[in-house]
């Protein structure tokens, strides 16, 4: 029987098999950790420690500063080394906090302590969500507090954990999901406590079968929460495609999830909040893949948050020797950012480092031609909007069409389109380019 | 031959009836135009350019006749124009500046080098969102040409990865620095004597690693200048134009030559 999906999509060879079997290892930094203060969507957070501060394992470095913004903590022990500018994955120098790691990993108090989530209200559960710091893991680094506080909670039908990982070559989510499945269920039970009328459910596509066994057998005997597996299809983890799967309901424009009375979050946010709300463990690591054809032994690691790239690929063994690696991604091929650099830290939000020794979009650039109108870009396109004509527009820097005729702005940026098209257009980036000058003129 | 002349006949009255029928509507509908406006139009350069903030020179003249724009609105304008302008407009001249592109950066491939492989729109715009660091200086120019591609006057080149401007044809109408993603271009005035050319807000020795032709933040410029024009700033030397008396003497002292006569 074929499962259910969302219209649109494309199959990318998934590159899974690099690092799907390997378990997960915790790997401890040796070197400084850098904290940058926007790793979250929103305003960057206000530091409260000093230079020469002693700090310890899950301290508070930087406290939320407005509605739509997240703590960070420390998630090493050591001395504060500086407050400066640093690089960071997006290729801008933003301000970090760096600690001088001592290797010990002292936690802080408190850090640690069981509590059960049973007595604990509403509010105080959101509380402690938003103390650990915890935003969408999954990669958008929405501040999870508020995503968890809308206006109607009565109204939220699905709070859905997001295990799709349909990006290729990222396999953390699945080995999370293989270990951590109780865990994940007690976490999404414990969303489901601030939203009564809700069900859980649990999203997991048909190429992880043992992640999809492992999370039915922690469902056995639980209420409300089930698990759903679909069509291996991508961009199946987008939110978009999820509530369309889930709920059988299509986002409008400007609608957000909650309207559809659906919340979504990532199976690693889902057991963040179980750490956070259980056992009092702010964000302080994160599961992380290292993968591709240019990794001597790819793997999923549990590392800290603000470990330097270069460190975790080192873990990894390296480029292997004779190899030429030809691009490093931060993330997985479709939707990843090209690192020119690796001395940059890991935020909480990226999941996964990928080095691959061909160039794609060198290659898709020496071929490229001009537009076919083949139409297969308007085929595969999970928002149901039109690649061919928002190309024309955005190249013609016709932004008001771009915007308000084609809807451009409502594109993820899923990379669909320029996987699929046979003239190889850089579709995505002109997107990514109309978007953000058009928001540039919005601002002014 | 009776036929022939009642369709004659009929096409004659048809015709004087459309004829009757254009002149009505000609007085009806008459749009009254500023017989000023063509004249004024006529003095303006006709690139559209937009570097008035006006949709092109048409839009200009309209403007500049209704009042709500100044007779010397058109940067691209020479002062002599301006003066024809003014004339028709009956008002007195107003004294323009004449202004040119500066590029803050003289980061080509031979002081500079490639730190990595951009594949993807040959843009600088694009280039900066892509968040790669195509350069290994962070501040200096991409020369992807959007500046080139902006430019109406056929006055910016990238030449061997870095943009220049050509003063002759450049008219001073900003639409370069309107699009320079790094900020790189300034209007100055063309009489201007000197100006730095590098935007480089990093340390000292983390310039002198990246580029050979970068500030260093010495300032070895401001204690030779003698009419106190030099300020470093964030470890980047300014000049007050104002107060530049154009002797040069900093543009020897300078170790990295980034001081440049104009």
């Amino acid at each position: 029987m074929l499962r259910k999906t969302f219209q649109g999509g494309v199959h990318p060879a998934d590159g899974k098999e690099f690092a799907r079997n390997v378990p997960y290892r915790t790997y401890l930094p040796k070197g400084d950790l850098v904290f940058p203060l926007n790793q979250h969507i929103g305003k960057p957070a206000r530091p409260v420690v000093q230079k020469g501060d002693l700090v310890l394992a899950g301290q508070l470095l930087a406290e939320a500063d407005g509605f739509v913004s997240a703590n960070i903590v420390s998630s090493c022990s050591g001395k504060v080394k500086a407050l400066e500018n640093r690089k960071t994955v997006a290729g801008l120098s933003v301000p970090c906090i760096v600690v001088e790691n001592d290797s010990s990993y002292t936690l802080a108090d408190g850090v640690g302590a069981e509590t059960d989530a049973a007595n604990l209200t509403g509010q105080e559960i959101l509380d402690k969500i938003k103390a650990a710091g915890i935003i969408g893991l999954g990669g958008a680094g929405f501040p999870t507090h508020v995503k968890l506080a809308p206006k109607n909670p009565q109204e939220i039908e699905y709070v859905i954990a997001n295990g799709a990982e349909c990006e290729p070559y990222i396999t953390c989510d699945d080995q999370l999901m293989r270990t951590k499945g109780s865990e994940i269920v007690e976490g999404l039970k414990i969303m489901l406590r601030l939203f009564p009328n809700a069900e859980g459910v649990i999203l997991i596509e048909e190429n992880k079968p043992e992640a999809i066994k492992a999370m039915e057998q922690a469902c056995v005997g639980q209420e409300r929460v089930r698990v759903q597996a679909v069509q291996t299809k991508y961009p199946q983890g987008g939110e978009r495609s999820i509530i369309s799967v889930v709920a059988g309901k299509h986002l409008k424009l400007g609608m957000l999830p909650a309207d559809a009375g659906c919340v979504v979050d990532n199976v690693a946010t889902v057991h963040a909040i179980y750490r956070a709300v259980c056992k009092s463990e702010p964000v302080m690591e994160r599961g992380f893949t290292v993968s591709g054809d240019g990794v001597k032994s790819p793997c999923n690691l549990m590392v800290r948050i603000g470990t330097s790239f270069s460190e975790v690929l080192l873990e990894a063994g390296g480029i292997p020797e004779g190899v030429k690696a030809k691009k490093l991604l931060c993330g997985g091929p479709m939707m990843g950012i090209a690192l020119a650099s690796l001395d940059v830290p890991i935020c909480k939000n990226n999941n996964a480092l990928t080095v691959l020794c061909t160039d794609p979009v060198e290659e898709a650039q020496k071929a490229q031609t001009a537009c076919l109108r083949c139409g297969r870009c308007n085929q595969v396109c999970p928002l149901g909007l039109t690649p061919q004509m928002m190309a024309v527009a955005a190249e013609k820097k016709n932004y008001e069409r771009y915007e308000k005729k084609l809807y451009g702005l409502e594109c993820i940026a899923c990379g669909s389109c320029t996987y699929i098209c046979p003239a190889k257009r850089p579709l995505m980036q002109l997107f990514k380019q109309a978007k953000a000058e058009i928001m540039a003129a919005k601002r002014k | 031959m009776a036929g022939i002349v009642i369709a004659t006949l009929i096409v004659g009255v048809i015709g004087l009836l459309i004829g009757a029928a254009l002149v009505a509507a000609g007085k009806k509908f008459y749009v009254e135009v500023d017989e000023r406006e063509a004249l004024v139009r006529e003095c303006l350069p006709g690139n559209n350019c937009g570097g008035c903030g006006q949709a092109g020179c048409d839009a200009a003249a309209a403007a500049i006749v209704k009042g709500e724009a100044e007779v010397n609105v058109c940067p691209v304008c020479s002062q002599e124009a301006v003066e024809k302008i003014s004339a028709i407009m009956g008002v007195d001249a107003a004294a323009t500046v004449k202004k040119r592109a500066f590029v803050r950066c003289l980061g080509t491939c031979e002081k500079t080098s490639v730190k990595c492989n951009y594949v993807g729109i040959h843009d600088c715009r694009s280039a900066v969102l892509s968040g790669l660091s195509v350069w290994e200086c962070d501040y200096g120019c991409l020369g992807f040409g959007s500046c080139v591609e902006a430019c109406a006057f056929d006055a910016l080149h990238v030449k061997e990865g870095a943009a220049v401007v050509d003063p002759e044809k450049c008219t001073g109408c900003g639409r370069c620095a309107a699009v320079c993603p790094k900020n790189l271009i300034e209007l100055i005035r063309s009489d201007t004597k000197a100006a730095v050319a590098c935007s480089s807000r990093a340390r000292g020795p983390e310039v002198k690693k990246v580029c050979a032709a970068g500030c260093l933040g010495c300032k070895l410029c401001t204690k030779q200048c003698e009419a106190e024009a030099i300020q470093v700033e964030g470890n980047l030397a300014h000049i007050d134009y104002e107060k530049c008396v154009g002797c040069e003497k900093c543009m020897e002292k300078c170790p990295a030559k980034v001081i440049v006569r104009l």
